[in-house]
């Protein structure tokens, strides 16, 4: 099987980390050979996989060591739960230096050090939740990551960010050949979130992949630094891990979005309740004005 | 007499434009300009300080090489930082020319590269902290450096570093001033930018530094020459005739200047402007703040020489303006000779020029004393007031030139066949193949001073022995060149 490069993005906190490794674990205990690129300064990508704190990155090994041609790959990668491969970014501290700068350093240096090598079965890039600068674009760019998934859930600002994050895939797509895969929905439990996912995708012109239950039980593993599966194997939550891996594994759907306008977006939350019919009556009155209309 | 009629002109202009694309041409067009010396505002015939057109090889430089290139490196006793990657300071080291007196290395660093040297790791985690180190090893190992200006490269405004709260705490920590500026090469259409730039922060930094300390002994006399940068010893060759008017010169910006010159110049009595686009900032504000007038001057050629030590004299007394004349007398013998040996071998010869902030205006009356003829003038980075000085320059129906292409400037020497070229290092070797003598006009080639009487005679002799070289005799092959008849014998041919 030739290997296959994916990208998870996402709105900040949705829990993109959290469900990788999950879906990882998974994919890992159906025997794939597996790797994850952590593009996100914090350095979090990789904590439940290594029951780790926080993975030694490649751009503060690369500091430490004077420069990243100092470094071998056996320095910055680590093999944790069933042998999955693990590798951080890393970046500066939150206000300084460019962050960006150094997801493109370290993805150079993992390809140039061979280590995408022929074993591998999948490479997933958890990416920082906004693509705010060239550098956090990296993982979708030219003979990188082909598959997007966007993990979101029935919350107004989380749909944003995925029609957002369509647009730039769209992009990237004419250039190259990165495509939209599909959405996982990450569950908040709010009203009809399967259905109004499923609409998103379907305008997007893509696939629900997988809805992800609400369970305290992720919350639990992650406390121990470990995946639901390594955690709890015959928890519920673990066998809807192992079949997003499985529907990832068997995945076809693979597409350029159609990202939807605005208005279209709005029409849609106030379609499922999520917003009010907006009064065009009350834009820009204030408390005082309204007291004296009343 | 222009050699080109007023519709001559405006028709090489649509012909050199023809080639380019409709929004290209119609960007440039309003860039090249016949010149009308009755005009009053240039802005009615010429734009300039425009970002230049992509796919045109344009002679400009970046703010970086107006703050640190310009302004600012010339302080000889200060350390001024390439902040950023080794190569801008590296590639600009040393390469104006700016002549100082002192010891390198020791109180003086005009020559010197100090570079932060940025690899990945500073711009992913930020230039700080190795900022902070840099000032400490400068403390350390240059104690007798006044202070220190960081001048900033592009990746420095791109990753935001804070370099001003670095500068904040090494100032005090060193007791001595670490000055930020803000210069990243990508901010404005070209140097002129850094100019501003770099007199802002001496406004914020520097000329306040003495307010409320009166130890400074001052005269009636005192002035400071603004904006001469020394190139080739220029500054020196101009000081000495204010000197010899009786005048004071307190202080030179900043060609062999020092800090401590640039804080006393508040106190002067006349600012005296030499290049009016990289210095007018400064010397506004102090008009400003500390009520001191400038004036501009032109110490090129004996005609503005005389002109300007007279316009400066009128400011003082009846004695500086009788020294005035007797200065003018007392170097006309001296430049009287130097007329009447160079004019005759360069009378009616025509030049081009095309240079930065001053020059493409001042030489202009160096020219004319020696019996030539300016044709066509650009400047790299003008804004329209120096357009408005320009216009009154040049004669009826001459040729301007802004921001000029690499094109542009070919075709026009094409057509105009001057005698002369005067631009700068990119410019000389094609000019130099075209088979057209050329004198670099941004560092002198290598030779100067051009100003003041001294610089005068250098510039004469300069101007003769690349207009009259032989060498331009020899741009054809031997074989190449029509036959002589009865001399050409083979054997001598071929020997």
């Amino acid at each position: 099987m030739a290997l296959r490069q994916c990208a998870i993005y996402g709105k900040g906190g949705i829990g993109k980390s959290t469900t990788t490794q999950n879906l990882v674990a998974g994919l890992a205990e159906l025997g794939k050979k597996v790797m994850i690129v952590g593009c996100d300064p914090k350095a979090d990508s990789t904590r439940l996989i290594l029951h780790a704190k926080a993975q030694e990155t490649i751009m503060h090994l690369a500091a430490d060591a004077g420069s990243v041609e100092d470094l071998e790959l056996e320095d910055v990668l680590r093999a944790g739960y069933a042998g999955i491969k693990c590798v951080e970014s890393g970046g500066p501290e939150p206000g300084v230096g460019c962050a960006g700068r150094g997801v493109i350093t370290a993805i150079n240096f993992l390809e140039e050090e061979g280590a995408y090598d022929d074993e591998l079965d999948f490479v997933f890039y958890d990416v920082l939740g906004d693509v705010v600068c060239g550098g956090f674009a990296m993982p979708i760019r030219e003979n990188k990551a082909q598959e997007i998934y966007i993990v979101c859930s029935g919350e107004m600002m989380a749909m944003y960010a995925a029609n957002n994050i369509s647009k730039g895939i769209v992009k990237y797509a004419s250039s190259g050949g990165v495509r939209l895969a599909g959405l996982i929905c990450n569950s908040r439990n709010t009203a009809r979130e399967d259905e109004l996912i499923m609409e998103l995708a379907r305008q997007l012109g893509t696939q629900m992949i997988h809805f992800v239950p609400r369970d305290n039980v992720v919350q639990r593993a992650e406390i121990r630094r470990m995946t639901v599966i390594e955690y709890d194997p015959t928890a519920k939550q673990a066998d809807e891990y192992r079949q997003l891996a499985q529907k990832i594994i068997d995945n076809k759907n693979f597409v350029i979005p159609t990202p939807i306008s605005m208005d279209a977006l709005e029409d849609l939350l106030m379609d499922f309740g999520l917003m009010e019919e907006e009064d065009e009556s009350i834009v820009g009155k204030a408390a005082s004005e309204e007291a004296v209309a009343a | 007499m222009a050699t080109m009629t007023r519709d001559e002109t405006q028709a090489l202009i649509q012909e050199v434009l023809e080639v380019y694309p409709e929004k290209a041409k119609k960007d440039r067009a309003k860039h090249l300009a016949v010149n009308d010396p009755s005009v009053e505002q240039s802005k009615k015939c010429i734009t300039s300080n425009r970002k230049s057109q992509p796919g045109v090889m344009t002679i400009r430089g970046c703010a970086y090489a107006g703050s640190k290139g310009v302004v600012w490196g010339p302080i000889k006793d200060m350390i001024h930082i390439s902040h950023g990657p080794v190569g801008c300071g590296q590639y600009s080291r040393a390469g104006r020319r700016n002549y100082y007196t002192g010891m390198t290395g020791v109180n003086t660093f005009g020559t010197m590269n100090f570079t932060s040297d940025f690899q990945e790791k500073d711009i992913v985690f930020g230039g700080d902290k190795k900022l902070a180190k840099m000032l400490d090893e400068i403390e350390q190992l240059f104690p007798l450096s006044k202070g220190v200006s960081v001048q900033s490269e592009c990746p420095i405004g791109l990753i935001g570093d804070d370099i001003e709260s670095v500068s904040k705490q090494k100032t005090k920590e060193h007791h001595k001033p670490v000055i930020p500026v803000r210069c990243e090469g990508f901010r404005g259409v070209s140097q002129s930018l850094g100019h501003h730039i770099a007199n802002d922060s001496i406004r914020d930094h520097v000329v306040h530094n003495r307010d409320n300390d009166t130890s400074f002994e001052t005269t009636p006399y005192d002035v400071a020459i603004i904006g001469d940068y020394n190139i080739g010893g220029d500054a020196w060759s101009s000081r000495i005739l204010l000197e010899e008017m009786g005048l004071r010169v307190v202080a030179q910006w900043s060609g062999d200047g020092t800090l401590s010159e640039m804080e006393l110049t508040p106190k002067v009595k006349l600012n005296l402007i030499h290049c009016y686009r990289s210095m007018n900032y400064i010397s506004r504000h102090m008009e400003e703040r500390y009520g001191v007038p400038w004036m501009e001057y032109n110490l090129f050629g004996p005609t503005k020489i005389a002109e300007s030590l007279r316009k400066i004299a009128e400011f003082f007394d009846e004695t500086i303006q009788a020294n005035a004349e007797k200065v003018i007398a007392k170097y006309q013998a001296e430049y009287d000779a130097i007329i009447a040996k160079y004019r005759p071998r360069l009378e009616g010869k025509k030049v081009m020029l095309y240079v930065g902030g001053l020059r493409p205006r001042h030489i202009i009356g160096a020219y004319e004393d020696l019996g030539m003829e300016v044709v066509g003038t650009g400047y790299e980075f003008a804004h329209n007031d120096d357009y408005d000085r320009t216009v009154k320059e040049m004669g009826d129906s001459t040729l301007l030139y802004d921001d000029v292409t690499g094109y542009e400037f070919e075709e026009f020497t094409k057509a105009l066949k001057p005698d002369l070229v005067g631009s700068g290092i990119k410019e000389k070797y094609i000019f130099q193949k075209m088979g057209i003598p050329f004198r670099q006009m941004h560092s002198w080639d290598y030779s100067g001073p051009y100003h003041g009487y001294d610089g005068f005679a250098i510039f004469a002799r300069d101007m003769d022995m690349t207009i009259n070289n032989p060498c331009w005799n020899s741009m054809k092959a031997p074989w190449l060149k029509p036959a002589e008849g009865e001399s050409e014998a083979p054997m001598a041919a071929s020997a």
